[in-house]
């Protein structure tokens, strides 16, 4: 292994930078600079053009028009190999790793070797080691990367860009996977690099976070630079304005309702994942009619697989699912649908719509078998209109027609039509997972509308998310969910951030109180 | 009669045999391993094959020289891996179809020079037995292992270094990586298309060697469709094999221990219908891949085209 070269960036510059993909302009005329020690914050909607642009910077793309200027010379970027060449690392939204291989020979890859065209991964593991040190960023060389957890193959990750002598860091949307305990470990270790003369581009749509990490922040809308601002002299409403476009409701209105009876019961459930093994752990919750009940915990411990053991997607191996004291445990999720349950998959594409038909035919897909919309094996097609065009109008949805194709529309507007389908139905169960994940603030503030509007109408509903101010903003109670088990449910009042972050980490309620 | 099969001298002839019969399935199957574990599903083997075994066998027959018979055979594989390559990395064409496009092509092209060069089958003086000095002489262990012609070594001896490759050096390093997350390989700068493109065409060219075995080492004779379909149980064995060296090593002997035996049922007259035996072979692939398959080595990204910065 050669060392790597300490590369030396006093500046980094985009200046016009114009990229277009069939039918629209991700990046239109982008000016955007960053300066060695300063972590410089890019803020924006999904799909306001954050991830393409730094994907340009990182030679994942070719600009159609602009420059990128280092120490204020143009250079040329072709490839991600240019890019490490000049000092520049990325740490990927979706983690770039090798899950069958270990932490030092994921470091290893692309490296020329000390022993020519033999690996030298030992002495990759102890510089590895020494540059743990330094940077406070714990993490066994020899482990293999598919048994780190999440926050630990981030650390793989910043160590990979650092192992290369990466004198800028861009970090895409670092702490959708963390916890908050985990999000204040990187903003030490991000504060530490910067410190240490280091340049950062902090990728992100969290207002609060690019609050407190950030130097200088730029908003990005639509592909375009609306403005750069020293953290210092903004504010969260000011950031939230300029990302939006108007004026935008930071909490929901929450009116009180009377809670009812149980409606969803969940006994001692049991259910295995994808890998063979239980994914949700004797896990029991009691959802009264009325009650938003959220779920907050890292992705991946078990979340995904309760929510389809109850929309009947996953066989439970022991336990129980009760819906108004019936026992609907292991129905197909047709016999579900009819009895009163609305599913909001995470997996929008896989499970919630098919992409390749009509914004109607979505719309239908649930009830089109069945009266009033079908006569024996024929479909009622003016029904059918009528009480799509209804939902169109009601749920807000923009569309072109009923009858255009729903990969033209947006990811905001897919997510309205899967509510509109599943709450015209007036479910008895809710479950909605992730439901704005991806969405932009102006549908997400509708859906958030929408699913606490269910409250009124007696709906049991389970929330599932990895946002936490979602979470708290629409939950009566909050559970965590932390290795497929519950680590204890809160009242809304008493969820403080540190109490739900620890809960995430594994801490009980029970061991906080004690402790 | 199936006493008979314990015999002395009829184990030892299926044990010999068995290690012979190993040779085509070894190179072909190391090949394929390195293809898949760099995510290139190559189902164009036995076409492969079948073009090295003729090349070789033509070259053989007209010069003697079964050396240089072996060489071309080997350059005939590579091209043709050269061709997968850029029909499935440049082209990103379906790797499963594109792959029995280049099956029929070899099947149908070897099948066409044959009967425009040689038209009838003859017979070359391939490759002698080599018998190790010494080691040979061990009475039984020398006639099963040390008294084979040098492509059957070289098959053994190939998987060794396979391993030694794939685990040892950066370019192993690089073509796992390039198999199970080619975006991750990409993003550190390691080119995912040469990697391929190197993988598949020393497939290839492994492809070619194990079909001139056949030709000029094994049986010394080319015809029509030599290989019966070797280069399909081939990629079998590399899933058999867990895409590891070694396990393909285990696929491979089983496979031709139990052609083996069902090739001595046969001299020995017993009373099996000998399609039953014929069978074996492929009945026993068949439920290996059912039972012994673990899927954890699986590459990720097998059979699947990389685009850059999708996802």
């Amino acid at each position: 292994m050669s060392l790597p070269v300490t590369h030396k960036i006093d500046s980094v510059a985009l200046r016009n930078i114009v990229k277009r993909f069939p039918g629209v302009i991700a990046s239109d005329h982008v000016n955007f600079d960053v300066k060695a020690g300063e972590i410089h914050a890019l803020l924006g909607e999904n799909g306001a053009g954050k991830t393409t642009l730094m994907r340009i910077l990182y030679g994942l793309y070719q600009p159609d028009e602009g420059e990128i200027l280092i120490n204020g010379k143009p250079v040329a970027i072709r490839s991600p190999a240019d890019s490490i060449q000049l000092g520049l690392g990325m740490i990927h939204q979706h983690f770039m790793l090798v899950p069958t291989l270990s932490v030092a020979a994921n470091v290893a890859l692309g490296l020329k070797s000390s022993r020519g065209l033999l690996l030298d991964l030992e002495v990759v593991s102890q510089r590895l080691r020494a540059l743990s040190e330094t940077y406070g960023l714990r993490v066994d060389p020899d482990a293999m990367v598919w048994q780190l957890a999440v926050g630990e193959q981030q650390r793989v990750e910043i160590l990979k860009a650092l192992y290369r002598g990466a004198a800028l860091l861009i970090l895409d949307e670092p702490t959708a996977v963390l916890t908050p305990q985990e999000v204040d470990e990187l903003f030490v270790t991000l504060r530490r690099m910067a410190a240490e003369g280091h340049s950062l581009i902090f990728i992100s749509h969290k207002l609060h976070e690019v609050l407190a990490i950030s130097h200088r922040v730029t908003v990005l809308r639509n592909g375009r630079v609306v403005q750069t601002l020293n953290t210092a002299e903004t504010s969260r409403k000011e950031l939230a304005r300029l990302m939006v476009g108007r004026e935008v409701m930071l909490r929901v209105e929450r009116p009180e309702v009377q809670f009812g009876a149980p409606r969803l019961v969940i006994k001692d459930l049991w259910v295995t994942g994808d890998k063979g093994l239980p994914a949700v752990r004797g896990t029991s919750l009691q959802i009264r009619s009325g009650e938003i009940l959220g779920i907050a915990g890292v992705s991946g411990n078990g979340q995904r697989e309760l929510a389809e053991a109850i929309a009947g997607l996953r066989k439970p191996t022991q336990g129980q699912i009760l819906i108004d004291g019936m026992d609907v445990t292991g129905w197909r999720p047709e016999k579900l649908i009819l009895n009163g349950l609305a599913y909001i998959s995470e997996e929008r594409f896989r499970d919630g719509v098919v992409k390749d038909l009509t914004v109607e035919e979505n719309l239908m897909l649930e009830q089109h078998g069945h009266a009033p919309f079908a006569r024996g094996i024929f479909l009622d097609f003016g029904r059918i209109a009528s009480h799509t065009q209804e939902m169109i109008r009601d749920f807000e949805i923009k569309t072109p027609s009923r009858q255009t194709p729903l990969r033209n529309l947006s990811g905001g507007n897919i997510q309205k039509l899967i509510l509109a389908r599943e709450l015209t139905r007036k479910p008895r169960v809710l479950i909605a997972s992730q439901p704005t994940r991806g969405v932009d603030i102006g549908s997400t503030e509708y859906i958030h509308s929408r699913l606490v509007a269910q409250r009124a109408e007696q709906t049991a509903t389970l929330l599932i998310s990895e946002d936490l101010d979602e979470i708290r903003n629409l939950s009566d109670r909050i559970a965590v969910m932390y290795e497929g088990r519950i680590m204890g449910v809160l009242e809304r009042e008493d969820a403080s951030i540190e109490k739900l972050g620890l809960m995430m980490a594994g801490v009980s309620v029970e061991s906080q109180e004690s402790g | 009669m199936i006493a008979d099969l314990f015999a002395a001298n009829v184990i030892i002839g299926i044990l010999t045999s068995g290690i012979r019969l190993a040779t085509p399935y070894l190179y072909a199957s190391i090949g394929e391993t390195f293809g898949q574990l760099s995510g290139v599903l190559n189902l164009g083997v036995d076409g492969m094959m079948l073009m090295g075994a003729y090349a070789g066998f033509y070259v053989t027959f007209h010069t003697g020289n079964p050396w240089l018979g072996l060489l071309v055979a080997i350059l005939v594989g590579a091209l043709m891996g050269l061709a997968m390559a850029f029909i499935s990395v440049t082209l990103k064409a379906e790797q499963g179809i594109s792959g029995i496009g280049v099956y029929l092509f070899g099947l149908g092209m070897s099948d066409l020079l044959f009967q425009k060069t040689l038209g009838t089958v003859e017979t070359v003086s391939g490759f002698a037995p080599l018998n190790i000095p010494l080691l040979s002489d061990i009475p039984v262990l020398g006639t099963v292992f040390f008294s084979h012609n040098i492509l059957v070594y070289g098959a053994f001896l190939l998987v060794p270094v396979a391993w030694f490759i794939l685990n040892k050096t950066t370019l192993g390093l690089k073509i796992k990586a390039v198999g199970q997350n080619p975006a991750a390989a990409d993003a550190l700068g390691v080119s995912v298309a040469r990697v391929r493109y190197a993988t598949v065409t020393l497939g290839g060219a492994l492809a070619g060697l194990a079909g001139a075995s056949l030709s000029i080492a094994l049986l010394n004779v080319f015809q029509q469709n030599l290989t019966s379909g070797m280069g399909f149980i081939a990629v079998a064995l590399v899933y058999f094999g867990g895409w590891t060296p070694t396990g393909v090593l285990l696929g491979s002997l089983l496979f031709s221990s139990v052609n083996a035996l069902q090739l001595w049922v046969q001299i020995l007259g017993i009373p099996i219908p000998s399609d039953f035996a014929v069978m074996m072979p492929y009945v026993l692939t068949i439920l290996a891949l059912i039972f012994a398959v673990r899927k954890v080595n699986q590459p990720a990204s097998l059979s699947k085209v990389f685009e850059r910065g999708e996802g």
